[in-house]
């Protein structure tokens, strides 16, 4: 194919993939009677900010932020410890039960989370978390993606740099911490922002476990919102771009280490 | 066991202890959250179960329930005709858009953001745009119809539209995975083989097909069953576009076992049992991957 003709047929993949997105901000920005009177469109006849204004005047956006905010971040946080030093241990120490801990890390895998939803919230209410943030939290934690990618970063660090800590005098955890760590700084960011993304953006669970309002994150918030304003597209797709502004400026600032995260999922 | 050294806390094993550490905080999550409940959905789903009060045994009711209920079935059979159709679109055109965008051209890097970028956007955005789009009276695709003189297309009231509407949905937000891995692996397609060949007077067409394709086979594997699995899951989506309406038509396993278990009905007992059904069936797909995965990825023989 010449490369006129890539171009053209690039830019209306383009143009494809961008209208979704696009109808989006167009929605949120047109007045309400102008959607209701003549349906949605690809542009607007008039502009307005009332839709974001009234949300902020009905609803605790401020509150639902916070939540989301305090939620990604602390499952973020636990996340990336759990799975690191599952996967240092994985990859780099010598233990009985070795073959048979990663086995189980790979079962974990075929278990969906959809499946055992009843069970598990039967598990969370038993331990007096519904209510709380850690109802949300805890369950997410773990990841079998997480462990994979500490465990191959870990693998392709050489034993000998290892060793030569522990015989300098440091105990497991000291060469981990002082020599290991310092050197896993792409794996952290990599690490960061998959389980940021995946806890932000997170539905069925926080659905089940939240079932309060004022502990609602985003996309219950979102759904939430969808019964309240009915055919009133304009408020829901403010607050649908209010929500993902924070991801989608991430990715575009930092695609490298979303991409590398992203591709290595891929790749055992 | 021959040498004398070789005990749990001899030289092969010097990191028992340690390793256990590290281990433990993983682990108590992975037991209590994960395998607990596997275990728990079992029992569940030989009981009638309410929120509250205890659960009372009857043996195989819930499954002999399940195998005569139409929605389960009609539910098991939507999912089914989702999965068989958009894991091969999606497979196909992230390979086509992978290849569109590979090689340098003007804008290659924002055409490739853009079609990344509904991949970081969450489900339920993602489910009403797709609202906003395929609304009957006030969408946006009927409006652009009706501009053309087409319509108006009953997206919401007819089943097999709705449908269709879920799908092109959900093929919109999975290229972009499968460009980002096509694109990563078509780094080791071998430039100089392709460049051969080319000089030996293949087209493009038959490069595409005996050089790369073949070439990216363990990728097309991982991505089908990838995706198989999502499909399998499917409820976000669903739930908030069409709460698998009208009447059944894209009534999905999740999205069933979701209004048995937390609906008017709350039976977890039975909800557990279709759960139950997804995890075997996540199972099965899952190890055919493995004999799969080693059929065609050499690399994992050694």
């Amino acid at each position: 194919m010449p490369t006129w003709a890539r171009v053209l047929v690039a830019t209306v993949v383009t143009v494809v993939f961008a209208l979704p997105l696009y109808a989006m901000v167009v929605v949120a920005f047109t007045p309400r009677d102008l959607l209701l009177d003549d349906g949605a469109g690809l542009w607007s006849s008039q502009w307005t900010t009332a839709n974001f204004t009234g949300l902020f005047e009905a609803y605790p956006i401020w509150r639902w932020f916070g939540n989301a905010l305090l939620v990604a971040g602390l499952t973020t946080v636990l996340s990336v410890v759990v799975n690191l030093l599952a996967g240092y241990a994985l990859a780099k120490l010598r233990f009985a039960g070795r073959t048979a801990a990663f086995l189980v890390v790979l079962a974990t895998l075929m278990i969906p989370t959809q499946a055992v939803m009843i069970p598990q919230f039967q598990v969370v209410s038993a331990l007096g978390l519904v209510g709380f943030f850690w109802a949300v939290i805890l369950p997410s934690a773990s990841t079998a993606l997480g462990i994979f990618l500490a465990r191959q970063f870990f693998l392709a660090i050489p034993d000998e740099l290892v060793d030569a800590a522990k015989v300098d005098g440091c105990t497991t955890f000291g060469a981990f911490r002082r020599i290991v760590l310092p050197l896993s700084r792409p794996l952290l960011a990599v690490m960061t922002l998959l389980a940021f993304m995946q806890q932000w953006n997170d539905f069925l669970w926080p659905l089940i476990a939240l079932r309060d309002p004022d502990l609602y994150t985003l996309p219950v918030a979102l759904r939430f919102l969808q019964g309240a304003y009915d055919a009133d597209y304009g408020g829901i797709m403010a607050m649908a771009l209010l929500s993902s502004i924070p991801l989608l400026v991430m990715f575009v600032l930092l695609q490298r280490w979303f991409v590398a995260g992203l591709s290595r999922s891929g790749l055992k | 066991m021959s040498g004398p050294v070789s005990g749990p806390t001899g030289r092969r094993h010097p990191d028992t202890r340690a390793a256990w550490a590290f281990l433990a905080p993983n682990a108590v999550l992975i037991v209590l959250f994960l395998l607990v409940p596997l275990g728990w959905a079992f029992v569940l789903s030989f009981q009638a179960k309410r929120p509250f009060g205890p659960g009372t045994w009857t043996g195989f009711d819930n499954l002999t329930r399940l195998l005569a209920d139409d929605v389960f079935w009609r539910a098991a059979l939507n999912t089914a005709v989702f999965t068989a159709v958009t894991v091969p679109l999606m497979v196909v055109l992230g390979l086509a858009v992978a290849l569109l965008l590979d090689k340098a051209m003007p804008g290659r890097t924002i055409a490739r953001t853009i079609v990344y970028l509904p991949v970081v956007v969450s489900t339920v955005v993602v489910a009403l745009i797709g609202l906003l789009l395929f609304d009957e009276s006030i969408g946006i695709v009927n409006g652009v119809l009706a501009d053309l003189g087409v319509g108006p297309v009953s997206w919401q009231s007819d089943g097999t539209l709705a449908m269709i509407s879920v799908m092109l949905i959900v093929l919109w937000t999975r290229v972009g995975f499968a460009l980002l891995i096509y694109l990563a692996a078509l780094q080791d397609v071998d430039p100089e083989m392709l460049e051969a060949a080319r000089v030996d007077g293949a087209g493009p067409w038959v490069l595409v097909r005996r050089m790369i394709v073949p070439t990216l086979r363990p990728t097309t594997f991982f991505l089908v069953v990838v995706n198989i699995i999502w499909s399998f899951q499917i409820f976000d989506i669903v739930y908030v576009m069409t709460n698998g309406g009208p009447g059944y038509s894209t009534t999905m396993l999740v999205t069933y076992a979701y209004d048995q278990g937390f609906g008017p009905a709350r039976n977890f007992g039975y909800g557990a049992a279709v759960g139950v059904v997804l995890f075997l069936l996540t199972l099965l797909v899952t190890l055919l991957q493995l004999r799969g995965s080693r059929r065609h990825d050499p690399s994992e023989q050694s």
